[in-house]
């Protein structure tokens, strides 16, 4: 019972950074049509900044962890946001006419640059945050004892996918992104600059995996150039679980397939972990193909 | 036209001749390549005849290569005659993944593949079913003998190999035009007007996927027999990139761009050696570059001529 618990309480941490990063492909595949896979190296690149910022500066020592923290998270968020609207300027504007396959070569190659220009700035080896920035007590939850960060993470991914959701229904600017997914033309004909939705939507998306990639450091502590290659996979698998469009099934998506994973991990074999995600992935598209929370789509998939 | 089929066997005797002027190491480059532009060729037949989204081709050469490793070091038996027993197994293993996946669109198609080829690669690395060595992979794999000759040196290779691209040059030359590749064109044009006229496009697709795979795996026999050891980081997502690369680079559905794209995408990396380090972000960059300006590919496939009678 210890076991499953703590496995629970893992799946859920570990499938908040899922859904953060799911969240980003899912409103540019809402929007574009496209599955960006430069993605998970915005993650990358969140951590990476954060590993900068962290080693730089010491305002730690100054302004106490966790104000520092949440500046830098901010900061993050930003940068990243700025170099998501880079990327779709360069690469996927000039293709916004071509046929899907163009689109997709230009996603790789603008994955294998990103993650390969931070093989170049920081070099292949892994790196290492700081260590012991915030408190390393443990709670004590129904008689468990379960990390304070682990609980911390999933409550900020929450926090954080509350608020995107609050903005994507209650603003307008929300709106006009909807109304972007739905039909290009007819959000034209409503007044909306679709262009420019199409940026905000590259800022917010690749915010949310920065972020992500902040807290993945913070809680693992390692980094690696590649570590958003399978992060960026698994997190694709979790928007396609809970239907690829869909804000909220990629929340509930990541934090299942964390789940899943985490217990699998557990129960079935640790070797296995990564397969796992995969056979899950075959399963839903062979099931249920518009996913979980997905809608009844008029094309065939 | 005449001329240029006679500058086109020129230069393929002159290629021929290759292995006379060039050292060891640039024979085995160029042997690199060849086993490159086997795969690429046999890529193509998926993707570009086809138009399916396949990124787990390293997959099928994976279980060719080791099939021919297991049942070489296992049983003794003799690496040639392998070569149609591993093409059947990754043929099989082909219909097996494809099977329940063939209906699926492109993006989503894509995203499958390279999950099948990291279920292949984490397999091999978990040494599945006990024979396929771990991470150390499997050494000891025998030479190919032809009739008593044993080809070890990087000249006998050449020959072996490239005489290999030219059969199958040759042979997807004549399936591309046949009634088979005609159908595969309409598939990849226009999927719901094929299946329309009556093109059964799930039979067609899952074929080609077989065809690919068994040339894949014929493939990976070769690659087997040269290296004589075999382990997962050969056959990992990334050989699939390059081979994706190769395929949409050099022209997607057309053979001399695919040969072209071979000797581009791996031979250019062995002259810039010293750049080693940038070699991949210049890769990316070239995506980029070439899908914005020339999406094509270099040498995009001529388009199908279709000679109608004259009236009188």
């Amino acid at each position: 019972m210890e076991l499953f618990f703590q496995q629970l309480t893992n799946g859920l941490a570990i499938g908040g950074i899922y859904a953060l990063i799911a969240l980003g492909y899912t409103m540019v595949y809402g929007v574009l049509k496209l599955i960006n896979f430069a993605h998970g190296d915005l993650f990358t690149l969140g951590a990476y900044i954060g590993f900068t910022l962290l080693t730089s500066f010491s305002l730690v020592g100054k302004m106490g962890p966790l104000p520092t923290l949440a500046l830098y998270g901010l900061l993050i968020m930003g940068l990243v946001g700025v170099a998501g609207i880079v990327l779709e300027r360069v690469a996927y504007r000039p293709l916004r006419s071509a046929d899907r396959l163009a689109a997709v070569v230009s996603a790789l190659g603008a994955s294998i640059v990103i993650s390969n220009s931070i093989m170049l700035i920081y070099g292949a080896r892994f790196q290492v945050y700081p260590h012991h920035l915030l408190p390393d007590i443990t709670l004590n939850m129904f008689g468990m004892k379960v990390p304070f960060l682990r609980m911390l993470m999933l409550v900020l991914s929450i926090v954080l996918m509350a608020i995107l959701y609050l903005f994507v229904q209650k603003t307008r600017i929300g709106t006009a992104i909807r109304a972007v997914a739905i039909d290009h033309g007819a959000a034209r004909l409503m007044g909306i600059d679709v262009n420019r939705i199409i940026s905000i939507v590259f800022f917010i998306g690749p915010a949310l995996g920065g972020a992500a990639g902040f807290m993945v450091g913070l809680y693992y502590g390692q980094l690696n150039f590649m570590m958003g290659w399978l992060y960026g996979l698994k997190a694709f698998i979790a928007a396609v679980i809970g239907g690829i469009g869909n804000i909220p099934g990629a929340m509930l998506g990541g934090l299942l397939l964390g789940v899943i994973e985490a217990l699998g991990a557990a129960y079935i074999s640790i070797a296995w972990k990564d397969a796992i995600a995969f056979f899950v992935l075959i399963i839903i598209l062979i099931v249920r193909p518009t996913g979980i929370l997905g809608e009844r789509v008029a094309d065939k998939i | 036209m005449k001329k240029k089929n006679y500058a086109i066997a020129l230069v393929c005797i002159l290629f021929f001749l290759s292995p006379l002027v060039f050292n060891a190491y640039w024979v085995d480059v160029l042997n690199n390549i060849g086993i490159y532009a086997i795969l690429a060729l046999s890529l193509n037949f998926i993707l570009g005849d086809t138009g399916l989204f396949h990124m787990g081709h390293a997959a099928f050469y994976a279980v060719g290569a080791y099939t021919t490793a297991i049942l070489n070091t296992m049983y003794h038996i003799p690496v040639i005659w392998l070569i149609p027993f591993s093409g059947l197994t990754a043929a099989i293993f082909g219909y097996l993944v494809a099977r329940p996946i063939i209906h699926l669109r492109g993006d989503y198609l894509l995203i499958v593949t390279i999950g099948i080829v990291e279920i292949v690669r984490i397999a091999l690395v978990n040494n599945i079913f006990g024979i396929t060595g771990g991470s150390n992979g499997i050494f000891g794999i025998s030479r190919p003998h032809i009739f008593g000759l044993v080809i070890r040196r990087p000249e006998q290779f050449f020959y072996y190999i490239w005489i290999f691209v030219a059969v199958s040059v040759y042979l997807f030359h004549r399936l591309r035009n046949s009634r088979f590749g005609r159908a595969l064109n309409y598939i990849k044009e226009d999927e719901v007007a094929a299946e329309g006229t009556g093109v059964n496009i799930s039979r067609y697709k899952l074929i080609a996927f077989v065809l690919g795979a068994f040339w894949a795996g014929m493939v990976g026999n070769i690659y087997a027999s040269k290296m004589t050891i075999i382990s997962p980081e050969s056959f990992t997502f990334w050989e699939s990139v390059v081979l994706f690369c190769i395929v949409i680079l050099g022209g997607s559905g057309s053979i001399n761009g695919v040969i072209l794209g071979s000797f581009l995408l791996i031979g250019l990396p062995e002259i810039f050696r010293e750049f080693a380090q940038a070699r991949m972000l210049i890769f990316g960059l070239a995506m980029i570059v070439m899908m914005i300006f020339r999406p094509q590919g270099i040498l995009p496939p001529p388009p199908r001529k279709y000679r109608i009678p004259s009236i009188n």
